[in-house]
């Protein structure tokens, strides 16, 4: 059991790695001098000189490297450019409206992604599993951002149910705070679901077919209890699978859709970051992002061997 | 014709999509780039003709077309660098097995940590945006995807006995891979293709809509959509349009993708 386990943190420590190599090659070593990324081609040299003092340029790029994943591990990102506070505050004022909003969508989506994939199943062949079917087809095509843009039309203009452009905080309570990330939760939701739907459907009609399924009909458990007890269950395995593998997706789509709802997240601080050229800032979030995407995937991993105990004699 | 539904209509979607790209090269029912102030605004099927026009007078149904062009050179270019790289690396993981195979599911495990909207963000903070930035971005999503595809197909088909016969013979591994695992797995890879060309096409919307996709005034589904919030109240038109051409075709794309999967492999059944 812990080989497998230490393998799979392993693959996890040295994507990690790379990735933050990667970053830094990419951003810091490659176009040669950072400052003049952030400041532009009318920099004064003394002005570029002194961003070079400030960040510590001048060091070779090795060092700084080390400097900056030791900085992260510890919890220092460094200091922002253009906000003038460290990047660490800015971070965690963003998080708290992030991971909320991430959370919300696999909440909503999954609520709607079960019921309607077990319906599909249950009425296998039938217009709701067609209805169903077609939703999943739809939901996968239809842009987040412009289901976004038509959620605001709707229910932000045209009737005024929910705010849109502001994010009041937790400060007076869960309920504004909700309030204000439900629309666009909706917005990441939608997608998510259809592809947890049209998996949650194939999942249950492979179980439905089993030795043990038949079993609990001859007992004389109803349909219901079968569907629910049974089949619903196998399927988990499947969806936590596809959530896992989707969140590269979650991330992305929240890029977009906390820029259109103006909400200030994790996603915006990087757009605007690197409409400012601070590159500072940008390293640090994208670093974040791919970390959270990197550890999901290694979660999903574990959760594997812990449900699947014939991948537990290692790979 | 039942039978093959969704790819009947996936080829309907994605080839007027790909007629409509091609249309515009030849003709166009307007200058997608002439501004009419006094023309702003005009409702689809109005006075003005046509689809109506932006908040510049510009005509919309020739900016459709002109973006349905650029859409999908992005998309194809972007799946072309993905599906190149991505082959040759699983071919070589499934080749050559032990370090060579770890690394490449190493570096298809990061690839896959950093989503085509992030990587592009961070490449547009350094080099701009546009369409450049737009396909290295998508492509390099890309490649993960399909090394895996590649990867874990050629696995399968490399313990078939013929190519042990072919391999006694005397076949290197690379005349090996040519003739005779490729053609065995480009159907799934075709497959694949077409899904992640859908992807592609909704990708490179978002990254336009960013504003680090097709560089303005070249027109793009994308931004379109991005203006078109300015005047949501006023004209609806201007998000519904490139948001229905935008579903349209990466529906299109989808179906075409899932209806070649069931024609190539009949047995496999709708998933």
């Amino acid at each position: 059991m812990l080989r497998p386990i230490l393998q799979r943190l392993g693959s996890a420590a040295v994507t990690l790695f790379l990735g933050s190599a990667l970053l830094f090659l990419v951003l810091e070593v490659l176009p040669g001098d950072p400052a003049a990324v952030m400041l532009g081609l009318e920099a004064r040299p003394d002005t570029l000189a002194a961003v070079r003092a400030e960040l510590g340029l001048d060091q070779p790029a090795l060092l700084r490297y080390l400097a900056w994943v030791g900085g992260m591990i510890q919890g220092d990102f460094g200091l922002s450019y253009t906000y003038r506070v460290p990047v660490a505050d800015l971070i965690a004022e963003r998080l708290s409206l992030t991971v909320p909003l991430a959370l919300l969508a696999i909440l909503i989506s999954t609520a709607l992604a079960l019921p309607l994939g077990t319906l599909a199943a249950a009425k296998h062949g039938k217009a709701a599993d067609a209805g169903v079917m077609l939703f999943a087809q739809l939901g996968v095509a239809v842009p987040n951002f412009w289901i976004g843009l038509l959620l605001i039309l709707l229910f932000s203009l045209t009737w005024p149910l929910f705010p849109v452009g502001s994010f009041p905080g937790w400060g007076d309570g869960l309920l504004p705070g909700l309030r204000a990330l439900f629309l666009p939760a909706v917005a990441l939701a939608l997608p998510q679901a259809a592809i947890l739907a049209r998996v949650t459907r194939a999942a249950v009609l492979e179980v439905m077919g089993e030795d043990y399924i038949r079993t609990a009909r001859a007992k004389g458990l109803s349909n219901r209890r079968i569907l629910i007890r049974h089949a619903l269950r196998a399927a988990l395995l499947p969806v936590i699978t596809i959530l896992g593998l989707q969140f590269s997706f979650l991330v992305a789509g929240a890029i977009l859709v906390e820029n259109i709802f103006a909400l200030p997240g994790l996603g915006r601080l990087l757009y605007q970051a690197m409409n400012q050229r601070d590159v500072i800032v940008v390293k640090d979030v994208a670093m974040l992002l791919a970390a959270f995407v990197i550890l999901v995937n290694l979660l999903v991993d574990l959760a594997y061997l812990w449900l699947d105990p014939r991948l537990r004699r290692g790979a | 014709m039942r039978r093959h539904l969704s790819l009947w209509i996936g080829l309907a979607l994605a080839g007027s999509t790909m007629l409509l790209a091609l249309l515009s090269r030849l003709w166009l029912p307007a200058d997608p780039l002439r501004m009419r102030i006094p023309q702003r605004l005009q409702p689809p099927f109005g006075s003005a003709g046509s689809l109506g026009t932006d908040a510049m007078g510009r005509d919309l149904a020739a900016q459709l077309m002109v973006g349905a062009w650029n859409s999908l050179s992005v998309a194809l270019a972007a799946v072309a660098v993905g599906l190149t790289l991505g082959v040759a690396l699983g071919l070589l993981a499934a080749l050559k097995r032990g370090w060579v195979e770890a690394l490449v599911l190493r570096l298809s495990d990061l690839l896959f940590a950093f989503p085509a909207i992030l990587s592009a963000i961070v490449l547009a903070a350094l080099i701009g945006g546009g369409a450049g930035t737009a396909v290295l971005a998508i492509g390099l999503f890309n490649v993960p995807v399909f090394a895996r595809v590649t990867r874990a197909a050629s696995l399968a088909v490399l313990t078939q006995d013929y190519i042990r016969a072919a391999r006694l013979s005397g076949k290197g591994r690379f005349r090996l891979a040519w003739d005779h695992v490729l053609p065995m797995i480009a159907g799934g890879l075709i497959v694949q293709a077409t899904i992640q060309l859908a992807l592609a096409i909704l990708t490179e919307a978002g990254l336009s809509f960013l504003g680090v996709g097709i560089a303005p005034p070249n027109p793009s589904w994308g931004r379109m959509l991005a203006d078109a919030q300015t005047y949501l109240t006023r004209a609806p038109y201007l998000a519904v349009l490139p948001g229905t051409a935008i579903a349209l075709s990466v529906l299109g794309f989808n179906l075409l993708g899932d209806g070649l999967r069931d024609w190539l492999d009949p047995k496999a059944g709708p998933r």
